[in-house]
């Protein structure tokens, strides 16, 4: 095996040098069409992606609007301890940290229990019926999504569905108001992603599931396998390295908890709660011009998703031959 | 053994009927929700108000609809989304795809460093405050180019027709060549139509995306009246009334509970009509291009 992965790094070494002799004005001049084609929008990414790094200096400064970037008073590290030494920064953190968590593991178990369940559905019809309606709410935005979640956890009893329910059944006798009890905000997100994005999250899987080949079914039954086992050792095992992919992928948005659900949801009851990084960005940067604050975190949190994903690529291309990059 | 066939017969049939229960209240429960809101929309505010709407408007009205629609913002916002989305994503498509075809031919010498610099965008970003500036400093703020440049080309979908575009045989492209086609004529008269299947999926990924937003506006345009989106508008009706709780009298139903012929409107009558327009549009779209769904989605091409 250590020799044949030899000769590819050699093959491949070998590949490069000749690329690098064969580059000829002849050819750039043979691709002078594709160049025309793509090398515009390769200044386009440019001026959009990349040239706005150039703002990261500000994290390094105390930043005054009105004057040059240039010209700004330096201050070094002091904006990073500044944003570590004020309390509510370790709670945005945890904020951030815990619902992001929440739905890293809901948004991967619930899809993929979802998809096995409807690979079992055996009629056609039924099944796509299913499928188009749980794909609906990934359409919505979020602004139309939360609002929803707030109906439905309405007090008002001419709307709030679940306290009618409640109400009906005896378990409570009064209305509660959900969305202001600190302890649950992290739930209630998790459980409104999941309501809106778990049919969409099929399709990867149920996608990994329809390429496992048939036989594979057909000899466990003969082996007497019964249909859980099938489950666990055909269809599960068959998914195993697209989930291990999609998990390093959402590995690296560890501190991406989402923004707009809190947005919308969070209110001054359940602030301790709700604040993400992302509204902290935006509190400090947009709300209240402290730019150099924002952008260091900012910064922190750009830093933490690629270690984190390098992080998850690395452990998993130990474990597994899985890797993203 | 017999028997041991007859168990797992009756287990069958129990899974099965449990998984049928499961996925009906998947489906109520994702449903129901929606079809509320379709049901007050379409009901008399101040009925609403006694409770008891489930599913079915119980005093149909259009009231809803016509008064939101009656202001003339809501039909100008409603008109900036529309072009929005159609630009964008017109735009969006053809520029990707051309940019794709190009790191899809294998002979072209800068078709590894392109790939690189766009799939770094897709793990890093500047954050807000830089972008914020850099808007700034183009001069997008407060124009509605603001809405098309700078999402003009997401990396994700670039992969996403790259990948479609390799899958497709070279010996059209090769036969095109020996007739003399440039590479820009093989792209439009070939390779283009060739990519329906992949660019009606990454077309309506664009085009929600572009519908959706609301935070380009609130960032860049917020002091624009007349380059308000149809989601940013919504977005205010929904803080406001989420702040003073669902049925205080909000923005509209403050300045406009027009009690006159026995016709109301309401906070919450509002906004299911609002919420009611701002959906439909994509609710009747998506289900026709379901079946493309999984080429969109294909995270193995990712892997260079």
């Amino acid at each position: 095996m250590a020799e044949i992965r030899k000769d590819i790094k050699q093959s491949r070494k070998f590949s490069k040098v000749k690329k690098n002799k064969k580059l000829t004005w002849k050819i750039i001049k043979n691709q002078k069409e594709l160049m025309f084609m793509s090398v515009p929008f390769l200044v386009y990414i440019g001026i959009f992606a990349y040239a706005p790094i150039w703002g990261w200096l500000m994290a390094f400064q105390n930043y005054k609007p009105g004057l040059s970037i240039l010209k700004q008073q330096w201050v070094g590290f002091t904006q990073f301890t500044n944003l570590f030494s004020y309390m509510g920064f370790v709670q945005v953190i945890r904020n951030t940290v815990a619902m992001s968590l929440i739905n890293l593991v809901l948004g991967m178990i619930c899809p993929i229990v979802l998809a096995l369940l409807i690979n079992e559905i055996k009629s056609m019809y039924f099944k796509r019926t299913v499928q188009t309606i749980s794909y609906l709410p990934h359409f919505l935005s979020w602004i139309i999504a939360t609002g929803i979640v707030a109906d439905v956890l309405s007090t008002d009893p001419a709307i709030g569905i679940i306290n009618n329910l409640l109400m009906n059944f005896h378990i409570v006798s009064e209305p509660i108001l959900f969305l202001g009890i600190p302890k649950l905000f992290w739930g209630i997100v998790g459980v409104s992603t999941v309501w809106k994005e778990v049919g969409w999250g099929t399709i990867i899987y149920l996608a990994a599931i329809s390429s496992i080949d048939p036989a594979l079914y057909e000899a466990a039954e003969i082996d007497g396998a019964g249909r859980f086992q099938k489950m666990r050792h055909i269809t599960l095992t068959g998914i195993k390295s697209t989930v291990i992919i999609l998990l390093i992928m959402n590995i690296g948005h560890i501190l991406e908890a989402g923004f707009e659900i809190q947005y919308f949801l969070g209110n001054g009851l359940v602030s301790d709660y709700s604040k993400t990084i992302d509204i902290f960005v935006l509190d400090y940067g947009i709300n209240q011009f402290n730019y150099s604050l924002a952008t260091a975190a900012g910064i922190f949190k750009s830093a933490v998703s690629i270690t984190m994903l390098l992080l998850a690529n690395f452990i998993s291309g130990k474990l597994s031959d899985e890797k993203l990059i | 053994m017999k028997k041991g066939i007859k168990t797992t017969k009756i287990e069958d049939g129990v899974f099965n009927t449990f998984n049928a229960i499961f996925m009906t209240l998947l489906v109520v429960v994702t449903l129901y929700p929606f079809l509320n809101t379709l049901a007050i929309s379409f009901n008399d505010a101040a009925d609403t108000l006694k409770g008891g709407i489930y599913v079915w408007p119980r005093e149909w009205t259009m009231f809803n609809f016509r008064s939101i629609f009656a202001t003339g913002f809501l039909y100008h916002a409603f008109f900036i989304s529309v072009s929005r989305t159609v630009l964008s994503t017109i735009l969006n498509l053809f520029f990707t795809t051309m940019l794709a075809y190009t790191l899809s031919r294998k002979e072209y010498f800068l078709r590894k460093f392109i790939t690189i610099v766009f799939v770094l965008t897709m793990y890093f970003n500047a954050g807000l405050i830089p972008s914020y500036f850099l808007i700034k400093s183009l001069g997008l703020r407060g124009n509605f180019l603001v809405y098309i440049i700078p999402t003009m080309i997401g990396a994700f979908n670039l992969i996403v027709i790259r990948t479609y575009i390799k899958s497709l045989p070279d010996s059209m492209i090769e036969a095109a060549k020996i007739d003399g086609a440039g590479e820009f004529s093989i792209f439009i008269k070939i390779i283009f139509p060739l990519c329906k299947p992949v660019l009606a999926v990454v077309g309506l990924f664009v085009a929600v995306g572009a519908w959706n937003t609301w935070f380009d506006t609130f960032l860049y345009a917020s002091s624009e009246q007349n380059l308000s989106t149809l989601q940013y508008e919504l977005m205010k009706l929904l803080s406001t009334s989420m702040q003073t709780g669902t049925t205080a009298a909000a923005q509209f139903g403050g300045k406009e509970a027009l009690s006159g012929a026995g016709n109301t409107v309401t906070p919450q009558s509002i906004r299911a009509a609002s919420t009611v327009v701002a959906a439909l549009p994509i609710l009747m779209v998506y289900p026709f291009l379901q079946k493309y769904f999984v080429v969109g989605l294909n995270v193995g091409s990712v892997k260079e």
